[in-house]
């Protein structure tokens, strides 16, 4: 009997690190919501994280395999912009997860912006666009990009450049476009408003639903490790991570702005973000939540992009934000291990894909 | 006590009839209700019953506040004096609005 114990014991110390993680990854967490969730693949508490079979679209600009086509072509099409150089692509690279890769997104000829190119994965799924959430759709936000001031046009009046319809022109006088309009958007003219749709519709079927996130949530155990298991535990746990709050499901973002209290904002002349549309006090500094599945793709992150990477950004909000002037009540200074920040990042990394080298359109002539 | 009751029938009388109260809840980041009809001089109470913050606010003419950000079990009452349509938000969560009309 004693000779026996002593076996089980010597066992257990042999196999004490996969006892421990599998102790720390089979049981249940309570979500933000008062929910139970068990960490199980499959389980039935966690299905509300998968995002729906359908893609949102508006009435007036349904999605079609043509218009997704068409509208593919557009958005790599440098052609749309005054100066011939500049496309959708520019600053929503597909092999930099639909971002730039730099902190500031790029305008004019090689000028930054202040503000982080949003990745558009998954923008379906979001309710209003851009940092500031100044545009209520993505047709919206095309066609403010195709104005004088926008991002495609790379020019302005002082630059002698006043013809904000010179791409849209290019484009309208090539056969190739001529024809796929005609097959997209039959009985439509070929418009700023046409093409900024066309852009929309893509931009709309650029899903990610299979992450191992996603096949661990269907069922399949072995897609996520125990450590990112135990790192989407923290991430729901509302004394732990407290993540799910404003990452919350089945998008990661609550289409909400919050002040984080980056150091940027501590600066003179800071961004004030949602606050020039919302004259609210919270919204002072207060920005989009942006929804998280392929972020392993679009670093930097925030939208100053001054986090290069995932680890980054998990030690911003475990210090509680840098700059307390009007943060967000829902962030405070997190207890987290070591360990916990590492699964954290590691949850992070099974919410993406590997990248396939994307499939280029060939453009209209 | 005789001045307080007249001090009293003075005021129902100033008023007409005395001012109510409705409870509007934010629950799963939605108000409970989507329009509210009210008479000028009622009062709204917004509770959140979510366990996250929400700041509820107006910029209309009719009636412009801002209620600040508050967590779960909080409510906060706002007096509508002057008739009128009230849109409400929730700064935090824009999804979340809602029409108060203001009848005289």
């Amino acid at each position: 009997m004693k000779k026996n114990f002593i076996a089980l014991i010597a066992l257990m110390v042999v196999c004490g690190a996969d006892i421990a993680v599998a102790a720390n990854t089979e049981f249940n967490v309570i979500d933000i919501n008062g929910q139970q969730i068990t960490l199980e693949a499959g389980h039935p508490s966690l299905q509300h994280w998968l995002l729906p079979a359908e893609i949102p679209q508006p009435e007036n600009n349904k999605m079609s395999a043509e218009r997704v086509a068409l509208g593919e072509k557009i958005f790599f099409d440098p052609r749309l912009s005054v100066s011939g150089q500049t496309s959708c692509a520019s600053c929503h690279a597909p092999e930099r997860g639909w971002a730039d890769g730099f902190p500031g997104s790029m305008r004019l000829m090689g000028e930054r912006m202040a503000r982080n190119s949003p990745s558009l994965v998954n923008v379906a799924f979001n309710s209003l666009y851009a940092w500031d959430g100044k545009n209520p759709s993505l047709e919206d936000q095309a066609l403010g990009s195709q104005s004088m001031t926008g991002s495609l046009q790379a020019g302005s009046k002082e630059q002698g450049i006043t013809d904000a319809n010179l791409g849209v022109e290019r484009i309208r006088k090539l056969a190739g476009y001529q024809d796929a309009f005609a097959k997209a958007y039959s009985g439509e003219t070929v418009s700023k408003e046409t093409i900024a749709k066309a852009i929309a519709s893509f931009e709309r079927s650029l899903v990610s639903r299979d992450t191992p996130f996603d096949r661990w949530l269907r069922g399949d155990a072995a897609a996520m490790t125990p450590p990112q298991v135990n790192g989407f535990r923290v991430f729901l746990d509302p004394t732990k991570g407290n993540c799910a709050t404003c990452h919350s499901a089945p998008n990661f973002s609550d289409n909400g702005f919050h002040n984080i209290g980056l150091k940027q904002w501590g600066e003179p002349n800071a961004d004030v973000g949602r606050f020039k549309l919302k004259a609210v006090a919270a919204m002072k500094g207060a920005f989009r939540t942006p929804p998280l599945r392929e972020v392993g793709h679009s670093a930097p992150y925030f939208h100053d992009g001054s986090a290069a990477r995932l680890q980054d950004v998990v030690d911003h909000y475990v210090r509680g934000g840098d700059v307390r002037s009007n943060l967000s009540p829902n962030l405070k200074p997190l207890s987290l291990t070591d360990q916990e920040r590492a699964d954290l990042v590691s949850f992070m990394q099974a919410l993406s894909t590997p990248y396939v080298p994307y499939d280029f359109p060939r453009l209209p002539r | 006590m005789k001045h307080g009751l007249l001090l009293v029938s003075l005021l129902v009388a100033a008023t007409g009839v005395s001012a109510k109260d409705f409870l509007i809840d934010q629950k799963d980041k939605q108000f409970s209700q989507k329009s509210l009809k009210i008479k000028a001089g009622d009062a709204v109470e917004f509770r959140n019953s979510d366990a996250f913050f929400h700041n509820v606010f107006s910029l209309s003419d009719v009636k412009s506040f801002d209620l600040g950000s508050y967590p779960q079990g909080d409510k906060k009452r706002v007096v509508f004096d002057k008739p009128g349509k009230v849109e409400v938000e929730c700064s935090i969560h824009p999804q979340m609005q809602m029409v108060i009309e203001v009848e005289p």
